[in-house]
């Protein structure tokens, strides 16, 4: 067997699977999307751009999306870097790795179970029971933006702590040593070292959690009660529910097409910004 | 700093532990503590429904799992070995995988394997013998086990080829100048070096799997997986067998993620 035909053969389960499982369903949800609604719930082939036409019907889920993933993504940010600071600058070197994997494995695990924790704690007899009983009264926290934010915060905390405490522990503790001795207050030390050489962790951080933000579907509806909901609700609803497959690929489309604007206008700032792309590994 | 360290910790811990602690209540309902008892844990397995959503869960996540980790090492290990067209392409088709909502690869595979079944059922039926009962394809544990495969399989990939990037060249080399067969380098110097990867890939693909929900929640037909059982449950209301459930499936995948993190920063850690 020649070297050229043991590679075609590795490869080859891993790239039929890829054609069959992802190229050709979302071949299908853009050729959907131009579709008609068929009466009896799947598509008439056509080329019509009606479904685009229509999107404004859904435009709340996409205004909540765009307003509640960069709010959400920047207060990630906010709890997460002082955090990965104390754990790549302060923290014992022997303590450090049992440190980390305890922020990143909640992570990993059931976000379905996470979320139903937050529905226990900020459900009428969670939180707000000990604030009526503290004296504040009629709080109501579950079913608001609120409760998603506290989700969303809880959910990705972990995924923007890694890239940013990588990014910290590469950085030359040397460096800050050197600014020390020659003067500089702690706090420009921080300034004009340490925040600038983090910005690829933090960089890549928020890119992550923007992206899986886009997407989310469960925290929205544990958490917001219908009230607050996210495009990935309006797919859910438009797929299993009203079974408009052709409005649902259209919608579907245009949110992976938003997140690919974002995604690019963002790397493009960050380039500029001097910061390199690499690692945008989470494990 | 180290007290506002502790804090985070806790925000990320004290919601399992509530959950936890709730998992143990002797009284009938979710949120009021009335005396310690496992007897919720008695009822969520005497469940048939739960132990149906359990053991379908597990079956699929053992065998995506296992295709994604077999295909997946083929395809790092080839991917090692070439330039050009063909890796830009599977970088692409992997980039793809782990870039687009987990949400849109579960309406884009629903749509996509419905449409393509209503074209092959017919066929099917045409070239079965007459008198037989032809097969009919829908969505169902396989349609799930492909769905999850492929996107574990992109996982899986990304963790073998960091491994094998980190990997000594000379090694192989040196055991191919000493005249071993392609295979017998493989066997002998290539598996064992990235064995713990394969592994600690194995045991993700395993948990995200057993967790995944939204995929699931699309792709898996009139089938019921433990996640879309809870999901189902939690829309009805919360109670204390949830809770029971959510425990011990979070107590499962953190002793399974722990072995896999130990796993990768193990095999990370070489002498130099």
């Amino acid at each position: 067997m020649t070297r050229r035909t043991r590679t075609w053969l590795l490869l080859l389960p891993a790239g039929t699977w890829f054609l069959v499982m992802l190229l050709l369903p979302l071949s299908v949800v853009l050729v959907f999307s131009f579709g008609e609604r068929a009466p009896a719930g799947g598509v008439v082939p056509a080329f019509t751009f009606e479904q685009y036409a229509n999107l404004p019907a859904r435009w709340t889920a996409f205004k909540n999306t765009l307003t509640l993933a960069p709010i959400g993504t920047l207060a990630a940010l906010l709890i997460a870097y002082p955090l990965a600071y104390f754990l790549a600058v302060k923290v014992d070197a022997k303590w450090k790795t049992i440190l980390l994997v305890l922020v990143i494995v909640p992570f990993w695990t059931s976000i379905l179970i996470r979320s139903y924790a937050w529905i226990f704690l900020l459900g009428g007899r969670g939180i707000p029971a000990l604030l009526d009983w503290v004296g504040i009264e009629g709080v109501r926290l579950i079913n608001t933006p609120f409760a998603v934010l506290v989700g969303i915060i809880y959910g990705y905390l972990p995924l923007m702590v890694f890239p940013i405490f990588v990014s910290l522990d590469r950085l030359d503790k040397r460096l800050l040593e050197a600014a020390a001795d020659l003067g500089a207050t702690k706090w420009n030390t921080f300034r004009q070292i340490t925040l600038p050489l983090s910005v690829p962790g933090v960089a890549t951080g928020c890119l992550l959690v923007f992206i899986l933000l886009m997407g989310e579907f469960l925290i929205p509806a544990l958490l917001g009660g219908g009230k607050v909901f996210f495009v990935g609700n309006a797919l859910v609803d438009l797929f299993l529910q009203s079974r408009n497959w052709a409005y649902g690929s259209a919608v579907a489309a245009t949110l992976v097409f938003v997140m690919l604007i974002t995604v690019t206008i963002y790397m493009r700032l960050i380039a500029r910004l001097g910061a390199s792309r690499d690692d945008v590994s989470i494990m | 700093m180290r007290i506002y360290a502790i804090c985070v910790y806790l925000f990320l811990y004290i919601p399992i532990g509530v959950i936890a602690l709730f998992s143990f209540n002797a009284g009938r309902h979710a949120s009021q503590l009335q005396g310690l008892s496992t007897k919720w844990y008695g009822k969520a397995l005497d469940n048939p429904f739960v132990m149906d959503a359990l053991q379908t869960s597990l079956l699929v996540a053992f065998i995506s799992a296992c295709l994604a980790s077999l295909f997946g090492t083929m395809a790092a290990i080839a991917l090692q070995g070439i330039k050009g067209p063909v890796r830009t392409i599977f970088d692409m088709l992997i980039y793809i995988a782990v870039m687009i909502p987990g949400i849109v690869i579960g309406i884009a595979t629903l749509i996509g394997l419905v449409t393509l079944f209503d074209q092959l059922n017919p066929l099917l039926a045409t070239l079965w013998p007459e008198g037989a009962e032809p097969p009919k394809l829908r969505m169902g544990m396989g349609s799930l086990i492909a769905a999850h495969t492929m996107f574990l399989m992109a996982l899986v990939i990304i963790i073998v080829r960091a491994r094998l990037a980190g990997m000594d060249r000379a090694l192989t080399e040196a055991s191919s100048d000493l005249y071993a067969t392609p295979f017998g380098t493989f066997w002998q110097v290539t598996l064992p070096m990235i064995f713990p990867a394969v592994l600690a890939g194995f045991l993700l693909s395993f948990t995200f799997s057993f967790d995944d929900f939204i995929i699931a929640f699309f792709v898996a037909g009139s089938e019921t997986t433990l996640p879309i059982y809870v999901f189902s449950s939690i829309r009805r209301g919360v109670t204390p067998e949830i809770n029971a459930i959510g425990t011990l499936v979070l107590a499962a995948s953190l002793i399974l993620l722990i072995t896999a993190q130990l796993l990768l920063r193990k095999g990370e850690r070489k002498p130099r």
